[in-house]
């Protein structure tokens, strides 16, 4: 058990070293320079640019670069070069504004999911499980984009709310009711967006596990005997179709930073996304490094977390 | 024993080739069937799309601005009197309306209908190439040890490569020369090992190729992809085929790890060692032996993977990346006409439902392939 953890931390820190170098070569070695970024802009004359230069160390060959970077990075005093604003504060306000679409999304995810999944399952070959199987083909293809678009029309021609953005500009005097519902309006769209992928595979996969346990044997001594149909499924099947999902909760982890960038442009939603997104358009190495590595990290501890809870809860693996 | 030949002379089973026995069982999904029946559909449509959309004088054109026709919805007729008879469109009608540059949208939607299938094909064209790779040699070669002379050597080499990329070339030749040194210089030491206490640990075995494959994927899995390939897209010069080299290489690792683990326990079986024994070369063995049992996994994968590589370049164009302007991708018809949904819904629409049916065509039947592979419901 230690030797596990001692030996899968070496070995994700090793990781972690490499996809910082990775992400590092990669952002560094493509054409053109963010001191090039806006060519056209007067005031940015050849003194000016060298002073960039100088300042955020492009000067540098690229391994002291790299090596200031992580220093910056691990001391906190990294800063964006668009507005000199310290990295972490601002991934850090924007992740507040990501968290409740990933709350709200994880939520429906997990709670649509497994109904579908075992009501499928139990009712299989029948019209309810075909007409959720094609739903859930339907809901991994349509395209993000085009379903946010579909869904803004339908929400505001039919029931005339504001969808667009965290809030209503300029609800300051109205009272605490309407605040909440506008609210409540503004974030159920982009989770139920950020949702669809994942209840139509979440689904399916359950589907799949349940169908799994149901043929087995004890299943069938189950049933032999006489037990009330419910009992077989929900109490004898569904506890070890359950399994494997325990594991997943270390798998959500990363979707905390990934925040859609599709999703978070087309609502106007400021949250991890967008900045990301806008971070890349404006070539501020910073922030895209940043996010990178974080991701990386939270990657690392979902996988390293579901290999532990695996641990803990299938008393058949020993490591 | 009396009815000995009896059994030798009775009607054996209707010899079934695997292909045969998989299309009857594909044949009974009624929904991959459809999904088979569109991909061709759609198949047909990309290629005569490129032929008619191209070229000095062509059928549809789809760049063709026709600023007094902006806006016309679906099925509508132009306009004839206002319009130079070679600028009339080909049915004599705008079948799926007009954007707001008044450009035909079908003539952009045929058009379109080819980048997004070069780029779902060629991207996964790339991801399963090099998946099968790296996936064969980990699965096949796994057990031999790589040396510290080949890391500290590869290390060089790509280090001479990053040089050369920023222009450093004597720094690049120098690095290049000690690189190829390193990984020679097992020849020339060879006879002397014993005697070179010093270079000794070049030689031990570092790491399995096995091992540095895994990693190679686990590193892969830690980058986000979207986020990864939308860097790397907005970072280098517009153009398709970055597109398509960019989304193959940020998606072979499921591939790498389907292949390998079919060849880790084909390389145990009787037909492997038997083709060993009789002195078949090593890639013999993998491409002609191995990879066609191998393959059905990697099949079903890449047809799914065509429908993620096309959802993501519609994307990446919807995002203003990717194809430039003047080309028409399904994306970005969708995203130019984003600021019309009330006005103009069908420029929304219309690239909408037909990247949701070309996806949707292209999971069914890999879902349908899937089904049909799986030996459990294999009748025998």
């Amino acid at each position: 058990m230690f030797s596990f953890i001692g030996r899968s931390i070496i070995q994700k820190t090793v990781t972690l070293f490499f996809v910082s170098v990775i992400s590092f070569l990669i952002i560094h070695l493509a054409p053109g320079e963010p001191s090039q970024v806006d060519p056209m802009n007067p005031k940015f004359t050849p003194e000016m640019v060298e002073r960039f230069r100088q300042e955020f160390h492009l000067n540098e060959p690229l391994y002291t670069q790299y090596l200031l970077f992580y220093q910056d990075l691990f001391t906190g005093k990294i800063v964006s070069w668009k507005d000199n604003q310290p990295v972490l504060a601002k991934i850090w306000e924007r992740f507040l504004n990501s968290l409740p679409l990933f709350i709200v999304g994880t939520l429906l995810t997990w709670t649509l999911s497994f109904p579908v999944g075992i009501r499928s399952a139990i009712f299989r070959g029948g019209i309810y499980d075909r007409s959720a199987t094609f739903f859930a083909y339907l809901l991994i293809s349509i395209p993000g984009f085009f379903f946010a678009y579909v869904l803004i029309i339908f929400v505001v021609t039919v029931f005339h709310v504001p969808v667009i953005g965290m809030e209503t500009f300029g609800m300051g005097a109205a009272s605490w009711p309407h605040l909440f519902m506008d609210r409540v309006w503004h974030l159920l769209l982009p989770s139920v967006l950020g949702a669809t992928g994942g209840i139509a595979v979440l689904s399916r996969y359950v589907r799949s596990q349940m169908l799994e346990v149901e043929g087995q044997d004890y299943v069938r001594t189950a049933r032999a005997k006489g037990l009330a149909p419910d009992q077989v499924h929900y109490k004898h099947a569904l506890r070890n179709a359950l399994l494997p999902f325990v594991t997943m909760f270390g798998l959500i982890l990363p979707g905390l930073i990934g925040g859609s960038v599709i999703i978070e442009s087309i609502f106007s939603w400021p949250g991890m996304g967008r900045m990301a997104y806008e971070a890349i358009l404006a070539r501020d190495y910073p922030i895209i490094l940043t996010v990178n590595f974080l991701s990386a990290v939270l990657v690392l501890i979902g996988t390293f977390v579901s290999d532990l809870l695996y641990l803990m809860v299938d008393p058949r693996i020993r490591l | 024993m009396t009815n000995g030949p009896l059994i030798l002379e009775a009607p054996l089973a209707p010899k079934q080739t695997r292909l045969e026995e998989l299309w009857r069982l594909f044949k009974q999904n009624r929904l991959a069937i459809i999904g088979l029946f569109i991909f061709v559909l759609f198949f047909i449509t990309a290629i005569l799309g490129a032929v008619l959309t191209s070229g000095r004088d062509p059928l549809f054109d789809p760049a063709l601005i026709r600023l007094q026709e902006k806006l016309l919805p679906p099925l509508s007729r132009p306009h004839v009197d206002a319009l130079p008879p070679q600028e009339v469109p080909t049915f004599g009608r705008y079948l799926f309306g007009t954007d707001d540059l008044g450009r035909d949208v079908f003539s952009r939607m045929l058009q379109g209908a080819w980048v997004s299938l070069t780029v779902g094909f060629v991207a996964v064209g790339i991801s399963v190439m090099v998946g099968i790779f790296m996936g064969g040699i980990a699965g096949y070669f796994g057990e031999h040890h790589l040396r510290w002379n080949h890391i500290l050597g590869v290390t060089l080499l790509l280090a001479a490569t990053v040089m050369g990329a920023m222009g450093n070339v004597w720094t690049s030749l120098g690095l290049l020369m000690a690189g190829g040194l390193c990984l020679s210089l097992f020849r020339l030491v060879k006879p002397y090992r014993k005697l070179r206490f010093t270079t000794a640990w070049l030689f031990k075995n570092a790491v399995s190729v096995d091992t540095l494959i895994m990693r190679m994927v686990d590193i892969m899995l830690c980058f986000p992809s979207f986020f990864l390939i939308l860097t790397v897209v907005a970072l280098l010069p517009a153009s398709m085929y970055n597109i398509m080299i960019v989304i193959g290489l940020t998606s072979w690792m499921g591939t790498t790890r389907f292949v390998r683990a079919e060849f880790l326990s084909l390389r145990e079986q009787d037909f492997v060692t038997a083709a060993r024994a009789l002195g078949i070369g090593n890639f013999r063995i993998i491409f002609r032996h191995m990879m066609p049992n191998a393959i059905a996994p990697v099949l079903v994968s890449s047809t799914i993977g065509i429908a993620t590589a096309i959802l993501t370049e519609a994307g990446l164009s919807f995002l203003g990346f990717g194809v430039p302007p003047p080309h028409a991708t399904w994306g970005n018809i969708l995203s130019g006409g984003k600021g019309f949904i009330f006005d103009a819904p069908w420029l929304t629409f219309i690239p909408g439902i037909a990247i949701l049916i070309v996806v949707l065509c292209f999971n069914l039947f890999g879902e349908g392939l899937r089904d049909a592979m799986n030996p459990k419901l294999r009748e025998r």
